[in-house]
């Protein structure tokens, strides 16, 4: 008996995502292009078990929240990156380590 | 029982999803990188896909795959990071860019076949209508201050970006519009009031 697909398939794929994209932040210290993309990938690990409990549950208010948390995390790489050119035209680095003049 | 194909095709696709994202966090080079997270994006659509989330999969596909993607990739691009990489020219980026346009076909194939092959599920709506009009119900009657402050959010970033980036630059050229439109004739033209003047008659 092999069996169907079940939610737990879904929220175990999320899971495996997120942990990447926690991992990928803790590898990545020099890149700050990769740590946003680490983000959007936990954002859309996160939108992954919306979407699944939203269909195996039969409730809308899942999708709709995906929707919205699309929505925020466009709003959110467009800043992102946009600070993102304004930091390297001042400092010509996009190093982390090298990003410290607001430490004290 | 009929063999499960949608076990199979879910699996297919998480394996894919799975290591496009490992990709994604431990390639060297940042368009490479960004390659990958179109890769991860696409395939995350086609597992929305089979659960029946066909409006969201689309607004995955139109708006990180589209965008966000092509934001990333920009960026990318503009900051010149690794500078020994640009004179290669895009030979460099050839075997990425065809690797991931490869597995996307397939995966769009994929699709597509399993549709011939797995009887159609009940829909997800207990109503039965399609998985638009059951988001666009929900949107539009339950959420619809949540929509319009989506709506400020997106208008608020873009402000945000542009003020991020815009420079003035001292010595660039341009053009005063209010001071274009409030010149006045006189401005331009001066009328000189003086005698005429006949030509003398030249002597042989």
């Amino acid at each position: 008996m092999i069996g169907h697909l079940t939610l737990a398939h879904y929220i175990g794929l999320g899971a495996v995502l997120f942990c990447i994209s926690v991992a990928g932040i803790f590898i990545n210290r020099k890149n700050v292009i990769v740590l946003l993309m680490a983000i959007e990938l936990m954002l859309l690990a996160v939108n992954m078990n919306f979407v699944a409990f939203s269909r195996f549950l039969g409730d809308v208010s899942g999708q709709v929240f995906v929707f919205f948390i699309l929505t925020v995390a466009a709003a959110e790489s467009a800043i992102g990156l946009a600070i993102l050119v304004v930091l390297f035209r001042n400092r010509a680095t996009i190093n982390v380590g090298e990003i410290d003049s607001m430490k004290g | 029982m009929t063999f499960p194909w949608d076990l199979v095709f879910f699996y297919t696709f998480a394996t894919v999803l799975v290591g496009a994202a490992l990709c994604v966090i431990s390639v060297r080079n940042s368009v490479h990188a960004a390659l990958f997270l179109v890769l991860t994006f696409f395939t995350s659509a086609a597992l929305w896909l089979l659960l029946q989330a066909e409006f969201l999969a689309i607004a995955l596909v139109l708006v990180y795959v589209g965008a966000v993607m092509v934001l990333f990739l920009f960026v990318v691009m503009m900051l010149d990071i690794n500078t020994e990489s640009t004179r290669e020219g895009f030979i460099r980026y050839l075997p990425v860019g065809i690797l991931v346009a490869v597995v996307m076909l397939g995966e769009m194939l994929a699709l597509i076949g399993m549709k011939q092959m797995v009887a159609v599920a009940a829909p997800a709506d207990p109503a039965g209508a399609s998985n638009t009009a059951w988001l666009g119900n929900a949107l539009f009657r339950g959420y619809l201050l949540p929509f319009e402050i989506a709506a400020v959010i997106l208008t608020v970033a873009i402000v945000a970006a542009i003020m991020l980036t815009l420079r003035q630059r001292v010595n660039t050229r341009k053009q005063n519009p209010s001071v274009q439109v409030a010149v006045k004739a006189s401005d331009r033209v001066r009328i000189v009031k003086m005698a005429s003047a006949t030509k003398e008659a030249t002597t042989p």
